[in-house]
């Protein structure tokens, strides 16, 4: 337990520095801008005619801690902090006056269900099939399958949603086009709406995990044909210990501990890969919101999204490092 | 070096496909430099004509030569790929060398950072520079980013190669035979160590152009130095789509993915090629 423990503070330590320097080189892409954020801001608000009085001047208060247009780089950093630890990025100006945590916090579910499903999924297909594939590596549909899995690998996650969208909701109509639910419905836990969610994240997730599998499929295949010839396997093989058991309790059990590691140091590319299939489908979660925040140049709400994305992909990883020692029990043995 | 190349091509299908496919998508880039005109011209011929004898690919809404706008994209993604690679290999090279053989404290602060860089997702990131910049994130200023952000998975990669080579036997022979270190590293490391760049250069290609893709689809980077993802945001701006101008997204997406599969089986193929027992069981097979 005290190992756990040793291992644990190793994790959290890590996680503040992940956080720390995200959050710091956000920081100081934010303070290379040529032009003064705050201003710039404030004058397209009022050219829109909001004139709450109060409102701008909060928006102005924010984006002056925000982006600092003090004198010292220091402080202002201090303050940056002291905002982010709160979680608050002032009101949105392209929804302005509703805050931007507000809006994050809204769109935030849709990205991590999406991303959670998905991920588990392309991992559990791609290491289940490559982990056959690299046990009855002579297996000629084994061997179709694998080389799909890997061929769309390599390809962009932008190309495949792209390609998915005009085949199912262009060429072939079935599936709806956009959004997280049908616009009729209204948000609760009803079976319809349900049901319409689970419908408009079929293609998003499937994109995901088309490309997602083949990393996958690949490490385990690699990971299994190693382990296979491993004396102890061959061992059990003799002894009669059934195939079945030994393809799951012998030789996948095994292969699968690398890949939960492996998976810890992909979120960060799956989480890109998300944030670009949400704006593909119009899904509405954190990628939809970044991307129409860029184009209505709101600041806050980019800088927002960043520093939460930042806090998000790294509160992942540090959830699948903790869990790791809890599945290996190897790690519980040594000190 | 050529029989390496030849046993390369005639046993692993994988090499000679991808570098059939890789010679021809370079071809393309090349005609680029024959082009008859300039690559941000635009109104140049006959607007949304479907690809025939003349115009091989089509053209577009802004009447430019599908087929020469191509030509240019090509070029300067395959250049975008190229410079993020090698600055980022020459980064991962030198911190995995450094990390593997200092090892101790040197190891584990460098470990924690390149950690660090492995989970920060880059795209927001990315997205937050061009926000700031606009119109000063220029090609080569994303590309040197992307350099500085992209070396870390590889360099754990090269660190772990260089500590089971410093733990190896013939490692010991040389020391104890009194060749200086920086002599191990460069005559009897170095040889192991290139295959796995040469294959970690093919994907970091893969992963800097399609983050780059990406950007410039949405509209992210500077839009008027063509690109393939340049091609698809102008396709989109100009709603080829719903004008059924389907080979305005069509070529440039085939190119694409042809290109990210040509390098993804060098990279493989290149892999194979480092683990000797693949390399016998596929030349046992033929």
């Amino acid at each position: 337990m005290r190992s756990y423990a040793i291992y644990v503070g190793k994790r959290v330590l890590q996680f503040a520095l992940v956080v720390f320097v995200g959050i710091s080189i956000t920081f100081l892409i934010t303070h290379l801008t040529p032009i003064d954020p705050v201003e710039h801001s404030v004058a397209q608000v009022s050219t829109f005619g909001f004139s709450s009085p109060e409102s701008i001047e909060l928006l102005r208060q924010s984006l002056r801690e925000l982006y600092g247009v003090g004198d010292n780089l220091w402080e202002e950093y201090l303050i940056f902090w002291q905002r982010l630890a709160r979680l608050d990025f002032g009101p949105s100006l392209s929804a302005f006056p509703t805050p931007v945590s507000e809006l994050i916090g809204r769109a935030l579910p849709w990205t991590i269900g999406l991303l959670t499903v998905s991920t588990i999924l392309s991992w559990f297909i791609g290491n289940i099939i490559g982990g056959l594939a690299g046990y009855y590596s002579r297996n000629r549909i084994l061997r179709i399958i694998g080389m799909i899995m890997m061929g769309l690998h390599p390809v962009p996650y932008y190309i495949v949603a792209f390609v998915l969208l005009i085949v199912f909701t262009f060429l072939l109509p079935i599936l709806p086009s956009s959004g997280g639910y049908a616009m009729n419905l209204a948000p609760g836990w009803t079976p319809q709406f349900l049901g319409s969610v689970l419908l408009h994240s079929i293609l998003p997730s499937v994109s995901l995990i088309l490309v997602g599998v083949g990393s996958w499929f690949m490490g385990m295949r690699a990971l299994v044909s190693n382990i296979v010839t491993d004396d102890y396997v061959t061992y059990a093989a003799l002894a009669g210990v059934p195939e079945r058991r030994l393809v799951t309790s012998y030789v996948m059990r095994n292969a699968f501990l690398p890949q939960i590691t492996g998976l810890a140091m992909s979120i960060g590319a799956i989480f890109n890969g998300a944030v670009i299939t949400e704006q593909v489908f119009g899904y509405p979660g954190i990628g939809r919101l970044l991307v129409e925040a860029v184009h209505a140049a709101d600041y806050s709400l980019v800088l927002g999204i960043t520093s939460i994305a930042i806090i998000a992909v790294s509160a992942a990883v540090f959830i699948i490092d903790i869990i790791y020692p809890l599945i290996d029990p190897r790690v519980q043995v040594t000190q | 070096m050529i029989a390496v190349f030849r046993d390369l091509f005639r046993y692993n299908g994988e090499f000679a496909i991808g570098f059939m496919i890789m010679m021809v998508i370079l071809g393309v880039a090349a005609t680029s430099f024959f082009s008859p005109y300039a690559p941000i011209d635009s109104y140049l011929v006959a607007m949304d004509a479907p690809p025939s004898a003349e115009y091989v690919f089509g053209t577009n809404s802004r009447g430019q030569d599908i087929f020469w706008q191509l030509t240019f994209a090509l070029r300067n993604t395959l250049a975008f790929g190229f410079i993020v690679a090698l600055i980022s290999r020459i980064l991962s090279l030198a911190i995995g060398l450094i990390s593997g053989y200092a090892g101790g404290a040197v190891d584990r602060v460098l470990m924690s950072v390149n950690d660090t860089f492995i989970v920060i997702p880059l795209f927001p990131l990315l997205v937050l520079l061009y926000f700031v910049l606009r119109d000063d994130m220029t090609w080569f200023v994303l590309a040197l980013v992307m350099a500085g952000l992209g070396w870390a998975y590889d360099a754990r990669l090269i660190r772990s190669v260089m500590i089971s080579l410093r733990t190896r036997e013939f490692t010991n022979t040389s020391v104890f035979s009194g060749m200086s270190m920086p002599r191990i590293v460069t005559q009897e490391h170095l040889p192991y160590v290139l295959p796995i760049v040469f294959s970690t250069f093919m994907n970091n290609m893969n992963w800097s152009i399609g983050l780059e893709v990406t950007l410039a689809v949405l509209g992210f980077t500077d839009v008027d130095t063509p690109t393939i993802g340049g091609m698809i945001f102008w396709a989109n701006q100009h709603s080829a789509m719903v004008s059924g101008i389907w080979w305005w997204y069509f070529f440039p997406t085939l190119f694409v993915t042809l290109t990210f599969i040509g390098l993804f089986l060098l990279s493989i193929s290149m892999n194979e090629y480092i683990d000797p027992r693949s390399r016998l069981d596929r030349m046992g097979n033929s």
